[in-house]
C-alpha cells in the first residue's frame, strides 16, 4: 500500500494511558485529519510516528515495510516530517541554519550561499516567502510556521504532520495555509493535521480519524459525515450545550480599563491603546487569535506586568502599576491558562497550593506562623465543594489530572467571592463534565455579582457565556458586541483579522 | 619599548594556560553543559603532563597524556550531567574538589623534581615582524598551537556542520532532538574534547611554564577561565583577548614587584572578575530587550526527552 | 534481539531510597578512596582507622571536629537558605571573607574595651558586610536576571583579593615576620572559647541558627514563601510575593550568616585575619547544604561528619605523610556517588527487549 500505517499503538506516561491500541493509516495524496479534544492523545500518536516517543507496543509500516523509529532522525529519513505546535526551531539561529539542522548530506564546511539559493527556490515554489538570513526570533509566528514547514520540505518529506497549525494564525493566514496544503496533496504529499476545530476539519480534509481519551472512536470520509456527527464522536455524547444563562441587567461599572499601553517581553508594544469596561454581574468575553496580546493583557490587569500608560480602576480606585498583592487584596482574581507553570506549583501538595492566595491571612496564619491544621481544613473544604478527586490533601499536585487541576485553581480563586475575575482559557483540555462544571461556576459568580473577563479560543463558549463580547487584534479592541448570540461568524472573523467593528457596521448600514 | 614588548610577550605566555582552559570550557558550554570543575581538571592535566614527561623524557608524550586523561576525567562530570541529569553546579564543584585532592595525593611523589620541558621555538619569518614578531612568535609550540586553536574554533563554530550542531544542542536541545540530532552524543563529544583541551592548559603550566609540579599550582586560573568564557561571550577570539589581558596583569605585576613599586597587586588581580561581572550585567540587560548575545540558551539544564505532556 | 533501556521520570519518591542511598554513596566513596590509597601503597584499612581514631577516638579529636564544624554549620545554613529559594549562592566563601574583613575593621577602628559590646559590634559588622556582598548578586538576579552562579562566584574572588589587599597591605602585622596576617585581636574582641578546647561560642550561634531556620522553614509563612519562590518564581509573583525584595532579602540574610561564620573564625578561633584562612570553606558549605538536602538540622549532622573527615585527614597527613588535600578525594567521591544516587531517586530505568513490542 502506498502510505503509512500504524497498528495497535499503545503508550502510557506513568499512570496515564495516552494511546490505547490505536490503528491509523494514511495514503499519500490525501489530507487526513486527526480530531479529538485536548488530551485525547492526538499529539502523542503523531510524536510516535515522528520518532520522538517510543510506543509501549504496536508497529509502524511505511509502504508495507515495518519501521522502527528510534528518533526523529529515522522518521525524517523515511520521509516523515512534523511541524509541532511549538515549533522546533532555534530562535537564536538564522533561518538557513535551522533549515539544514540535522541533515547529513551536507558537506562539513557549510555552503552558505548554495543553501540560501535552495531555500529561496523552495519557498518560491510553495509561496512560503522567507528571508534565509534573518534570525528566527525576529520573525512573526506566522513566518516561523512557514520556516517550520519549509524545514520539512527541504528534507524531502513526503508526509507532513501538522499539529494544530491554525492556533497561531489569523483566519486569512489559515486560508492560505489550507490552499497550500491542498496543492501539496494534489502533488502527491500525504498530510496529517491535528485539530480540535470542526470547521477546519470539514473544509480541509478528505478523511477524519477521531480520538477520544486515548482510544480511536472511528475513521470516516469527510464527505460522508457532518459537523454534528463528528462532534458526537469527539465528545462521546450528543453535544447539547445545556448551559442556562439567566438574563440579567448589568449593574454599575466596576472594572474600568483606559487606554492601556503595555510592552511585551521583546520590548515591542503588544497592547496599543486598549480600553474596556466590565460591570457588576457581567461576563465580558474576549475573542481573538492567539498571540494578539491576550496573555500580556491578563498580566497587566493583574499587576504582573508593567503598564506603560493608561489606567486600571476597580470601583473608582486606581490600581495602575500597583504590586500584584494589591490587586489580590482589592478582590481581583486571575485564573491563568498556564496551570502547571503559573497558577499552581506541581511539586507542592494540594493543601500548599490551596493557600497560595491567602497564606498570610487569618485563620491560616496568625502572626506569621502557619497553622497547618487550618490549611488542611480549608483544603478539605475546597475538595468537597469543587469535587476535586484526590485521596488526601497532602497529595502532590503534579499527579492531578487536567480537570482536577483546573478545579483546584478555580476553587482557590473563587472561594473568597472576588470582585473581578480574569479567566484565561478556563476549559482548555478538560473533559465534558469538567468543562460544564467550570462554565457553571463562572455563571454562578456572574449571578453573584462578580465582573468576569473571559478569554477563550472557543467561540461557542464565548457566545454562550458572555453578556457582551469584545474582540482583540494586535493589542487593540476592535469592538464590543452587545448581543453575542446574534453575531455572525463573518463579522467575528473580520474583527479577529483586524477590522474594527465600526467599519463593518458602516459598510452594512 | 623593550620593556613593553617583553611584558606583552610574557602576557602571551602566561595567558596561554588560561586560554586553553577557556577554549575548552567554551566548547563544553556551547553544548549546554555548565562545568565548574576547571581547577580540578587543570590540576590533573598538570600532574599528568609533568609525570609522564618526567618518566618518558618527552614533554609531548606528557601533553598528549594530559589531554587524554583530562578528557576522561571530565567524562565523569559529563556522565553525571548528561545521562544522570544531575545537578551540574554541584557536580562541577565536586570535580574541582576531587581533582585538587587526587592531584595532591598522587603528586606528592613529584614535588621538587624538574624537567627541561618545552623549548622556545621561534617561528620562522613571522617572528621578524616588528613588534608583533617578538610578542607572539617567540614562544614554544604549544603557544602556537593555542593560536591555531583560537582561529580554528572560531571558524569551526560558525562555518561547519558539526559546529552548527553543537550550537543547536546548546541553544535548544528540544529542537535539535526533533531535527534528528543525537543530543547526548554531541554533548559527550563536547565534554570529552573540551575537557581534554582544558587539561592542556594545566599541562602547559607544569610542562612549559613552570617546568615543575606543586600542589594547587593552578592558583585559581580555572576560575578565571570560567569568568573569561562569559567575558568573551563564548567567542574564541575574545577569549584570547581576555586570556592575554589577564596574563598581562600577571606579567605586569611580576615586573612591578621586581622594581619595588607598590601598586597593590590584589586590586589588579580583581580586574578579570570585575570585568566579567560587568559584561554579564550588560548582556543580561540586553537579553531583556529581546537581543540574545551568544550565551547558549539551555546552559546548565539537563535535557530529558519524554517530559510529561 | 537487542536489549535497550528507557528512562522515565518517577511520579512518586521512594521512601526507602531516601534512607538507603546516602549510605550506599558513602560506602562506595570509601571503596573508591581505598583504590587510590592502595595505588599509593597505603593500606586503606589503616588509613580509615587512623582517621576515625583521630576524629572520634578522644575528646581532643571530637572537640577539633566540632571546631571545624562550626563554620560549616553556619555557612551551610546560609547556603541552604539561598538554595531553598533556588538562588545559587556559590559565593559563601567571599561572604565569609567579607564578614571576617568587617570584623577586623571593627576591631581596628571601632574598638571598645568591653567584650559584650565589642562582640555585638563585630556581629553586626560581619552580618552587614557579608549580607551586603551577597545582596549585590541578589539584586542583579532579581532585577535583570543576571546569573547568580557566576556573579557570586566572581564576587568570591573579588572578596578574596580585597581581603588580601588589606592583609598584605595596611593591616599587616609588623611583628609577624612578613607572614600575611594581621596583629592578634585584643581580648575583648575575642569570642570566648570553652576551657581547654578551641571550641568557641560561635557554636551557640550555629546551633541557634540551625534550629531557628528549621523552624522558619517548617512553620512560618516565610518558609512557605521561600519554598514557593524556590519552586517557581512566576507562581510566586502570581501569588503576590514581592519577588525582587524577597530575593535581595534572602541573599542578604544568606550572606549575613556566612559573614558571621567568618566572624566566628576570625574572632573565635584564630584571633586574627590571615591570608587564605578559609581554604575551601565556601565550597564545602555548598556540599554540606546539598548533602543535607537543605534541612537545617541535617546540616548540623553533615557538618559534623565533614568536620570529622577533615580532622581525620590531618591524621593522614601526620601519620601517613599524605598531603592534607587527600581528604578532598574522599569528599569528591562522596559527592559523585550521591549525585549518581540522586538519579535513581528521580528517574526509573526499564529494560526492554528488542522484540518485545
Amino acid at each position: 500500500m502506498n502510505g503509512v500505517e500504524m497498528k495497535g499503538i499503545t503508550k502510557t506516561f506513568g499512570s496515564v494511558i495516552a494511546n490505547q491500541k490505536i490503528n491509523f493509516d494514511l495514503k499519500y495524496g490525501e489530507i487526513h485529519a486527526l480530531l479529538g479534544e485536548n488530551g485525547a492523545g492526538k499529539s502523542t500518536l503523531m510524536n510516535i510516528l515522528y520518532g520522538l516517543y517510543h510506543p509501549d507496543s504496536g508497529n509502524i509500516y511505511i509502504n508495507g515495510q515495518k519501521c522502527d523509529f528510534r528518533s526523529p532522525f529515522d522518521a525524517i529519513r523515511a520521509g516523515i516530517g512534523m511541524v509541532h505546535q511549538h515549533f522546533m526551531l532555534i530562535p537564536e539561529q538564522t533561518v538557513w541554519e535551522n533549515m539544514i539542522l540535522g541533515l547529513n548530506n551536507i558537506p562539513q564546511v557549510l555552503p552558505k550561499s548554495e543553501i540560501k539559493r535552495q531555500i529561496l527556490e523552495l519557498s518560491g515554489k510553495y509561496c512560503l516567502q522567507i528571508d534565509p538570513m534573518s534570525f528566527v526570533w525576529q520573525l512573526s509566528i506566522g513566518e516561523q510556521q512557514r520556516v517550520a514547514i519549509l524545514q520539512m520540505l527541504y528534507r524531502k518529506a513526503k508526509l507532513l504532520i501538522l499539529d494544530e497549525p491554525t492556533a497561531v494564525l489569523t483566519p486569512q493566514e489559515s486560508q492560505n495555509l489550507f490552499k497550500m496544503l491542498t496543492y501539496m496533496a494534489s502533488e502527491g504529499y500525504g498530510i496529517i493535521f491535528i485539530s480540535h476545530k470542526l470547521d477546519e476539519v470539514m473544509s480541509l480534509s478528505h478523511r477524519v480519524t477521531i480520538l477520544r481519551k486515548g482510544e480511536k472512536v472511528g475513521s470516516v470520509l469527510t464527505g460522508e459525515t457532518s459537523k454534528e456527527k463528528l462532534a458526537e464522536m469527539m465528545m462521546g455524547q450528543k453535544f447539547v450545550f445545556s448551559i442556562q444563562k439567566q438574563p440579567k441587567s448589568a449593574g454599575p461599572l466596576v472594572f474600568d480599563v483606559e487606554n492601556l499601553r503595555v510592552r511585551g517581553d521583546r520590548g515591542f508594544h503588544v497592547i496599543q491603546d486598549l480600553s474596556l469596561q466590565i460591570h457588576q454581574g457581567e461576563v465580558l468575553g474576549l475573542a481573538g487569535v492567539a498571540g494578539n496580546g491576550q496573555q500580556e493583557l491578563c498580566e497587566a490587569l493583574s499587576g504582573l506586568r508593567r503598564i506603560e500608560s493608561g489606567k486600571i480602576k476597580i470601583n473608582q480606585q486606581e490600581l495602575t502599576n500597583r504590586p500584584p498583592r494589591h490587586f489580590i487584596k482589592k478582590g481581583l482574581r486571575y485564573i491563568p491558562a498556564d496551570r502547571r507553570g503559573v497558577g499552581l506549583i506541581p511539586n507542592m501538595m494540594v493543601d500548599e497550593n490551596a493557600i497560595l492566595k491567602k497564606y498570610w491571612k487569618n485563620p491560616i496564619a496568625k502572626r506569621s506562623l502557619i497553622n497547618w491544621r487550618e490549611v488542611a481544613r480549608y483544603a478539605h473544604h475546597l475538595i468537597r465543594k469543587y469535587y476535586i478527586a484526590v485521596p488526601h490533601v497532602r497529595y502532590p499536585v503534579k499527579n492531578l489530572s487536567g480537570g482536577n487541576l483546573q478545579k483546584l485553581m478555580l476553587g482557590r480563586e473563587l472561594s473568597d467571592s472576588p470582585q473581578v475575575i480574569i479567566a484565561m482559557h478556563p476549559t482548555w483540555g478538560l473533559d465534558v463534565a469538567a468543562t460544564k462544571f467550570v462554565r457553571e461556576q463562572i455563571l454562578k459568580e456572574r449571578d453573584r455579582g462578580a465582573s468576569v473577563l473571559l478569554i477563550s479560543e472557543d467561540i461557542e463558549e464565548l457566545i454562550a457565556l458572555s453578556d457582551r463580547l469584545a474582540v482583540i487584534c494586535k493589542g487593540e479592541i476592535m469592538g464590543v458586541i452587545d448581543k453575542p448570540q446574534e453575531v455572525t461568524p463573518e463579522v467575528l472573523g473580520l474583527m479577529m483579522a483586524g477590522t474594527p467593528l465600526k467599519n463593518i457596521q458602516k459598510v452594512s448600514a | 619599548m623593550e620593556m613593553v614588548i617583553s611584558i606583552l610577550a610574557a602576557a602571551v605566555r602566561s595567558g596561554t594556560p588560561i586560554l586553553f582552559a577557556t577554549l575548552g570550557e567554551i566548547i563544553i558550554e556551547k553544548s549546554g553543559i555548565l562545568n565548574l570543575g576547571l581547577e580540578g581538571i587543570m590540576l590533573i592535566g598538570a600532574l599528568t603532563g609533568f609525570s609522564v614527561s618526567l618518566a618518558s623524557g618527552n614533554p609531548w608524550l606528557g601533553i598528549i597524556a594530559a589531554f587524554i586523561l583530562g578528557a576522561f576525567i571530565t567524562l565523569i562530570h559529563g556522565f553525571i550531567s548528561i545521562t544522570l541529569k544531575g545537578n551540574q553546579v554541584v557536580s562541577g564543584l565536586a570535580m574541582t574538589i576531587f581533582g585538587t585532592g587526587v592531584s595532591s595525593l598522587i603528586g606528592k611523589a613529584f614535588i621538587g623534581k624538574t624537567i627541561p620541558g618545552l623549548l622556545k621555538t621561534p617561528f620562522p619569518v613571522l617572528n621578524r615582524i616588528p613588534f608583533i614578531g617578538p610578542v607572539f612568535f617567540n614562544h614554544d609550540l604549544m603557544v602556537y598551537f593555542s593560536f591555531f586553536l583560537v582561529v580554528f574554533l572560531s571558524w569551526f563554530l560558525i562555518s561547519t556542520r558539526i559546529g552548527l550542531n553543537l550550537r543547536a544542542v546548546g541553544d535548544s536541545p528540544r529542537a535539535a532532538d526533533a531535527m534528528g540530532l543525537n543530543v547526548n552524543r554531541i554533548r559527550y563529544l563536547a565534554v570529552l574534547i573540551g575537557g581534554g583541551i582544558v587539561a592542556l592548559g594545566g599541562a602547559y603550566l607544569s610542562v612549559a611554564y613552570n617546568k615543575m609540579w606543586t600542589e594547587s599550582m593552578t592558583a585559581g586560573r580555572g576560575w578565571i577561565a570560567v569568568a573569561l568564557v562569559i567575558f568573551a561571550i563564548w567567542n574564541p577570539t575574545r577569549a584570547a583577548l581576555g586570556a592575554y589581558l589577564f596574563g598581562g596583569v600577571e606579567a605586569f605585576q611580576l615586573r612591578l614587584q621586581a622594581t619595588g613599586t607598590s601598586i597593590p597587586t590584589p586590586l589588579l588581580l580583581m580586574l578579570p572578575y570585575l570585568l566579567t561581572v560587568s559584561v554579564l550585567i550588560f548582556i543580561s540587560i540586553g537579553k531583556g530587550k529581546g537581543i540574545l548575545f551568544g550565551a547558549p540558551a539551555s546552559l546548565g539544564q539537563p535535557y530529558f526527552r519524554e517530559e510529561s505532556d | 534481539m537487542s536489549i535497550y533501556f528507557r528512562i522515565n521520570k518517577r511520579t512518586s519518591s521512594s521512601w526507602l531510597l531516601s534512607i538507603f542511598l546516602p549510605f550506599i554513596s558513602v560506602l562506595l566513596a570509601l571503596i573508591g578512596g581505598s583504590i587510590f590509597l592502595s595505588f599509593l601503597k597505603v593500606s586503606p584499612v589503616q588509613a580509615y582507622r587512623g582517621m576515625f581514631q583521630t576524629a572520634f577516638g578522644d575528646w581532643y579529636g571530637i572537640s577539633e571536629t566540632i571546631v571545624k564544624a562550626i563554620p560549616l554549620i553556619l555557612s551551610g545554613i546560609a547556603v541552604t537558605l539561598a538554595f531553598k529559594a533556588t538562588v545559587w549562592n556559590i559565593g559563601a566563601a567571599g561572604q565569609i571573607f567579607l564578614g571576617a574583613l568587617a570584623t577586623t575593621a571593627a576591631v581596628r577602628y571601632f574598638y571598645v574595651d568591653n567584650r559584650g559590646i565589642m562582640l555585638v559590634i563585630m556581629f553586626l559588622f560581619a552580618g552587614i558586610a557579608g549580607g551586603g556582598w551577597a545582596a549585590i548578586a541578589g539584586y542583579l538576579k532579581a532585577r535583570w536576571n543576571v546569573n547568580e552562579t557566576i556573579t557570586t562566584l566572581m564576587l568570591n574572588y573579588i572578596a578574596i583579593h580585597l581581603a588580601d589587599y588589606f592583609i598584605y597591605g595596611p593591616w599587616k602585622d609588623p611583628d609577624s615576620l612578613g607572614f600575611p596576617m594581621t596583629a592578634p585581636f585584643p581580648e575583648a574582641a575575642r569570642l570566648p572559647q570553652f576551657a581547654g578546647t578551641r571550641i568557641h561560642y560561635g557554636l551557640f550561634i550555629a546551633i541557634i541558627f540551625a534550629i531557628l531556620f528549621w523552624f522558619i522553614f517548617r512553620y512560618t509563612r516565610w518558609g512557605y514563601e521561600i519554598r514557593v519562590i524556590g519552586e517557581n518564581p512566576k507562581a510566586a509573583q502570581y501569588a503576590g510575593i514581592y519577588y525582587l525584595r524577597y530575593i535581595v532579602l534572602i541573599m542578604f540574610i544568606s550572606g549575613a550568616i556566612a559573614g558571621i561564620a567568618g566572624m566566628g573564625e576570625v574572632s573565635g578561633l584564630q584571633g586574627r585575619l590571615q591570608h587564605g584562612f578559609t581554604a575551601e570553606f565556601g565550597f564545602t558549605a555548598i556540599i554540606v547544604a546539598w548533602l543535607a538536602r537543605l534541612n537545617p538540622i541535617s546540616v548540623m549532622l553533615v557538618s559534623f561528619l565533614i568536620g570529622a573527615l577533615q580532622v581525620g585527614g590531618e591524621s593522614l597527613q601526620i601519620v601517613m605523610r599524605l598531603p592534607i588535600a587527600s581528604t578532598l578525594v574522599l569528599q569528591g567521591l562522596i559527592l559523585f556517588f550521591v549525585l549518581g544516587g540522586e538519579f535513581f531517586r528521580n528517574y526509573r530505568i526499564r529494560f526492554i527487549r528488542g522484540d518485545e513490542r
